[in-house]
């Protein structure tokens, strides 16, 4: 057992030894890895934000009330009235529609568009957020509010939130594909690194050989050497997604803004990180098994 | 301690390196193997580490069948005996320290026994003030030397050493002879394929007469 510890010591040891000793060739091969990687990784970090930002705006789904334009004051209180006593309503706020004049008048670009309108082209409205989220209640409540009097358009929010979800759910899986096509490089770019690491270690390989080496004991420094290269792409990877987010920040939030929504770009989670560090390592370990597998002689 | 019998050894081709070969080397022996070039001594002493296996018969060490070993067994096997290579495949890439280091590394033995380990192998073949140099620093019976230590540097009991003084002046060879014999005079089985017999003939020891593949005397 202390003896396997050592082994593997002095495997990962020499494999570091033999980065350390090439600088060049251990940076160009990270580089090449790390690009590789950045692409899904920063697809992964784009995605994780849409993701937080879509959660924030559409926590609970939501049926938006609008009453018929030249619906009296009277019909909007019995529509609220009948809203609010409603056994699966949780709340229900009233949006007037003079508020909704306002609040738009006082919002970039739309002010003079609306000054030279000759009435409030806005009609009253409610907000109710349902008790039951259930696809079926909210298309059963939309349907009974639609026929209630008065009422022009009932709009189930959650319709948007699906197709969000779904765009969201396809975007994954493209970056699912990506990762996989990459990975497929990086475990040949491996292959092709540890091919002619064989190649120049043939002679300590044999002599090795000749003095008592296992398998393992040959095969384990390459091992390492392809994990930690897969690693150190990794690392690149991470790097490079981490400083595009802080170059992004900025100009999101700037667009954000616009919209009149308070938002800022996170980096990669830890959970997806762990995961590309743990990925990357494992494609590295994975191309030099199999370069391993082909080239050592027996 | 090592057994040979009637192995033959044909190389593909048709070729017999060796045909029929039976003899005993008994714990603690020292044998000198001599016979012209191309006799088979090269092919003998491999078969020993199971470098090359026979065609026909067995090849006893340590009472373990070797021609009859398994793959994985094999390094397990090697690292009971000390051999000194004919091209002595020295690491040209680590220094005099490290390659001797390496049949230690090998074997898993804790740093820093291996270190002291390997100082007493190059205190014994006299190198212990180059363990710093490259192997290419060093005169060729240095380098010898350097082989010698790292073939014992694991205590082995059979030290099994192919042309040992090939290309190597009369006094250095002499020098490699006398180490060899004082191997042998603290219990290690030795045996040594030369054809430099006088060197070896001030000790007294056993000799096995190779011609064509085939055991003389």
């Amino acid at each position: 057992m202390k003896g396997w510890m050592l082994h593997h010591r002095q495997a990962a040891a020499q494999a570091l030894r033999r980065l350390a000793g090439t600088p060049l060739n251990t940076l160009l091969g990270a580089l090449v890895l790390g690009i590789a990687l950045a692409l899904p990784a920063a697809g992964e970090m784009v995605l994780a934000n849409f993701q937080r930002l879509a959660q924030r705006i559409a926590a609970a789904p939501q049926i938006s009330v609008f009453m018929a334009l030249d619906a009296a004051k009277k019909d909007v209180a019995d529509v609220e009235s009948r809203l609010r006593k409603h056994p699966q309503t949780r709340e229900v706020r009233v949006v007037p529609r003079e508020e909704t004049l306002k609040r738009l008048k006082d919002s970039e670009g739309l002010g003079e568009v609306l000054e030279s309108l000759p009435r409030n082209p806005f009609p009253d409205a409610f907000v109710v957020l349902p008790g039951d989220e259930s696809p079926a209640a909210l298309e059963a409540m939309r349907e009974e509010f639609a026929g209630y009097p008065r009422v022009e358009h009932v709009q189930l929010d959650s319709a948007w939130v699906k197709k969000l979800d779904a765009l969201l759910r396809l975007s994954r899986l493209a970056i699912v594909l990506l990762a996989a096509v990459l990975g497929v490089a990086l475990v040949a770019v491996t292959f092709n690194t540890i091919r002619l690491q064989i190649l120049t270690q043939q002679e300590e390989i044999e002599v090795s050989r000749l003095l008592g080496a296992t398998d393992g004991f040959v095969r384990r420094p390459f091992l390492y050497f392809g994990a930690l290269q897969g690693l150190a792409g990794g690392l690149v990877a991470w790097l490079a997604v981490l400083g595009a987010t802080f170059l992004l920040r900025g100009p999101v939030a700037e667009l954000a803004g616009l919209y009149g929504i308070d938002f800022t770009l996170h980096i990669l989670p830890l959970a997806d990180s762990t995961l590309l560090f743990g990925l990357a390592a494992l494609l590295g370990w994975m191309g030099a098994w199999l370069s391993l597998t082909r080239h050592l002689s027996k | 301690m090592i057994r040979f019998d009637q192995v033959s050894k044909r190389y593909p081709g048709g070729i017999a390196a060796l045909t029929g070969l039976t003899f005993a080397v008994e714990s603690g022996e020292m044998i000198v193997l001599s016979g012209h070039s191309g006799a088979g001594k090269s092919t003998l002493l491999k078969l020993i580490p199971a470098i090359e296996r026979p065609t026909d018969g067995a090849v006893i060490v340590n009472g373990q069948n070797v021609s009859a070993l398994k793959r994985a067994a094999v390094p397990y096997l090697r690292r009971n005996l000390g051999m000194v290579f004919q091209d002595q495949k020295l690491l040209h890439d680590r220094s005099v320290f490290d390659n001797v280091m390496l049949p230690l590394a090998i074997a898993g033995v804790a740093v820093r026994d291996a270190g002291r380990r390997v100082r007493a192998a190059l205190d014994k073949v006299g190198l212990l003030d180059r363990e710093k140099a490259m192997p290419v620093a060093l005169s060729g019976g240095e380098q010898q030397r350097l082989a010698i230590a790292r073939a014992v540097v694991a205590r082995p009991a059979i030290l099994i050493a192919d042309e040992p003084t090939a290309h190597l002046d009369d006094a250095t060879a002499a020098d490699i002879a006398a180490m060899f014999h004082a191997f042998n005079q603290v219990g290690v089985t030795v045996l040594v394929a030369t054809h430099h017999e006088a060197l070896f003939a001030p000790y007294m020891t056993r000799r096995i007469v190779l011609s064509h593949g085939r055991l003389l005397a």
